[in-house]
């Protein structure tokens, strides 16, 4: 008896979290480095400049690998990411379509909280009329990776298209948003979106049992209790939450939800979001913190630090995807 | 315990189950029996609200399937489907304790725990709870399926070909322990089956599907006749007494 119980408790979380541990110190002495690293000239102003620029990263890290993490647990599939499926090709979208219904003007006299809450709706909305009947058929993984970037490129030619048909000045008003971009943070929308992450990450792990039941697959939640579809839409609808709170903030970023999620996965080698969650947001933070450290260092340049992720994850997704294709 | 009234289903146009109604009392085994493509699944899958009811009405112990909440089904039918596929990366204590996610939603007990243990020794499977499931056998994974379904703790289990990939021992095994849960805690067994003699040792009642249509339901010692199992499976076998046990010939 004694050692049967033993044999259930060795498979608990416990096992794995040192490297949590780890995952998360290494972070904490990024975040240190980041700030105070390289102090010159009006240290208070400066701190505080590379404070916010730091809670950026740290939201956009955690919101980019909690959306992954649930969206590849809802769509059963390890190689896709809301970007990869166009969610922030969606949202960039819809802000176009905002400025465009409002023009220019209005858009930039909009609230930062109000003009994040319609593209959210909005996008929320289109999300889950584009992607909930497809998640309700199970789907093959090479038809859903067609779809999304179909999807994505629809989305950006749509963009294209209106901010074409709106006036230049207005057109001003977007050109910030249209890649990934970590310098100058609006600082309302900065609030906003820390909001938003804060918000949806606490309810992605309230759920973090229910998702190990949803990666179990459609038949098996089912005979668990689950109501699949309700389940599915509530989740798919997080995500658009957390995509548009990221993308609002920096501009898309094709690759980084991917890269993190697998690093994570791979690092713990369990696909339990009790453990999950925390070692990929921690890698992102680990990921976004570093990059632009190297930048800092190495480069110099602002938008190095989307470059290299990027292209770091874009390798990782190939590579998924011809590993995938070997089995 | 299991209402089934005038369910018909159809897959892409096609009638798969056309006007079945039967009713299964609480406790005992019955065997479903038939042909491939009979319709068993099918059946299975909408008795346990896997598939979307479009015809008819089923109900298990009073709960309508079509119109209970999934949850509270969950705690009163434990289903085994056929294509036992798991998704996800998982040690065979996790797969098992999946069990009890209806009643703990995830957040085990001490209690919890201990069923686990039991289910693992019940099927033999305490020495493997660390390994990864897909590291087994097709037996040993088919026996963690089993044990998981078990952990469920349902007073209705649904069983889809649970003798899929086990070999003769644990196949005996897995028959008696299904036996001694009917006789013991009076659950309602459902278990689709191939080897007619494991219903005829087994069973006590025999339901028998042949193109999506009901041709046998009743007693084992009554559906162990040549004729009405030529009825079944659409060829004549020679039935012999062993120790006043009925075996099939089916093999010959
Ligand atoms: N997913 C499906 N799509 C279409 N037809 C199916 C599907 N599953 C089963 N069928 C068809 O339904 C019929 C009954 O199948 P099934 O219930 O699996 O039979 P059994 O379990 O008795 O062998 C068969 O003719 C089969 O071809
Ligand atoms: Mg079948």
């Amino acid at each position: 008896m004694a050692e049967l119980a033993d044999g259930i408790r060795r498979t608990a979380p416990r096992r794995i979290s040192w490297r949590l541990v780890a995952i998360w110190s290494l972070a904490a002495i990024l975040t240190c480095a980041f700030l105070f690293t390289g102090l010159r000239g009006n240290i208070s102003f400066v701190l505080n400049l590379r404070l916010t620029q730091l809670v950026g990263m740290v939201q956009v890290g955690v919101a980019v690998a909690v959306s992954t993490v649930v969206f590849q647990t809802i769509t059963n599939n390890r190689i896709l990411s809301p970007s990869i499926m166009g969610l922030d090709a969606l949202y960039l979208f819809c802000q176009t379509a905002l400025v465009f219904a409002l023009g220019g003007f209005g858009y930039a006299a909009l609230d930062p909280a109000w003009k994040f809450g319609g593209e959210a709706v909005l996008m929320m909305a289109a999300s889950a009329a584009l992607f909930v009947p497809m998640l309700r058929r199970s789907s093959e993984m090479l038809m859903m990776i067609l779809t999304g970037v179909v999807l994505g490129l629809l989305f950006r030619s749509l963009s294209s298209l209106l901010s074409r048909l709106i006036d230049p000045n207005d057109f001003a008003v977007l050109q910030g948003a249209s890649f990934a971009n970590f310098q100058p943070l609006d600082p309302a929308l900065l609030a906003v979106g820390a909001t938003v992450t804060v918000l949806g990450t606490l309810a992605a792990w309230r759920t973090r049992h229910t998702l190990d039941v949803v990666a179990l697959g459609r038949e098996a939640a089912v005979g668990l209790g689950l109501d699949w579809n309700r389940t599915v839409t509530a989740h798919l609808l997080l995500v658009a939450c957390l995509v548009a709170s990221a993308t609002a903030l920096v501009g898309p970023l094709a690759f980084l939800g991917l890269l993190v999620v697998a690093v994570a996965e791979r690092i713990c080698g369990t696909r339990r979001h009790a453990v999950l969650f925390p070692a990929a947001c921690g890698v992102g933070v680990v990921m976004l913190v570093g990059a632009q450290l190297i930048g800092r260092a190495g480069f110099g340049g602002a938008v190095v630090i989307s470059v290299i992720v990027e292209f770091v994850g874009g390798l990782v997704f190939l590579a998924l995807l011809f590993a995938r294709r070997r089995q | 315990m299991i209402e089934i009234e005038d369910v018909s289903f159809a897959r892409q146009g096609t009638p798969v189950l056309q006007d079945i109604s039967l009713s299964i009392p609480a406790g005992g085994v019955t065997a479903l029996v038939g042909p491939n493509g009979a319709g068993k699944s099918t059946l299975l899958s909408l008795m346990a609200r896997l598939l979307p009811l479009e015809t008819g009405r089923i109900s298990i112990a009073g709960k309508s399937v079509a119109h209970t909440r999934s949850d509270a089904l969950a705690r009163t039918v434990a289903i085994l489907r056929q294509d036992t596929l798991v998704s996800s990366r998982l040690r065979v204590g996790e797969l098992v304790g999946f069990g009890r996610f209806p009643h703990s939603r995830g957040r085990l007990t001490d209690e919890d725990r201990h069923l686990i243990d039991d289910a693992l020794r019940e099927f033999d499977l305490t020495g493997m709870a660390d390994r990864f499931v897909e590291t087994l056998s097709g037996g040993q994974r088919q026996r963690a399926m089993v044990a998981m379904a078990y952990c469920q703790g349902c007073d209705c289990m649904l069983l889809d070909e649970p003798l899929n990939n086990l070999d003769m021992f644990y196949a005996r095994e897995l028959m008696r322990i299904l036996r001694d849960l009917a006789d013991r805690q009076g659950k309602t067994i459902v278990i689709v089956l191939h080897d007619i003699n494991h219903a005829a040792t087994y069973a006590d009642r025999i339901v028998a599907l042949r193109d999506g249509r009901l041709v046998s339901f009743d007693r084992t010692d009554q559906v162990l006749v040549p004729e009405r199992l030529e009825q079944i499976f659409g060829y004549r076998m020679e039935i012999a007494t062993v120790d006043g046990q009925p075996v099939v010939l089916h093999h010959r």
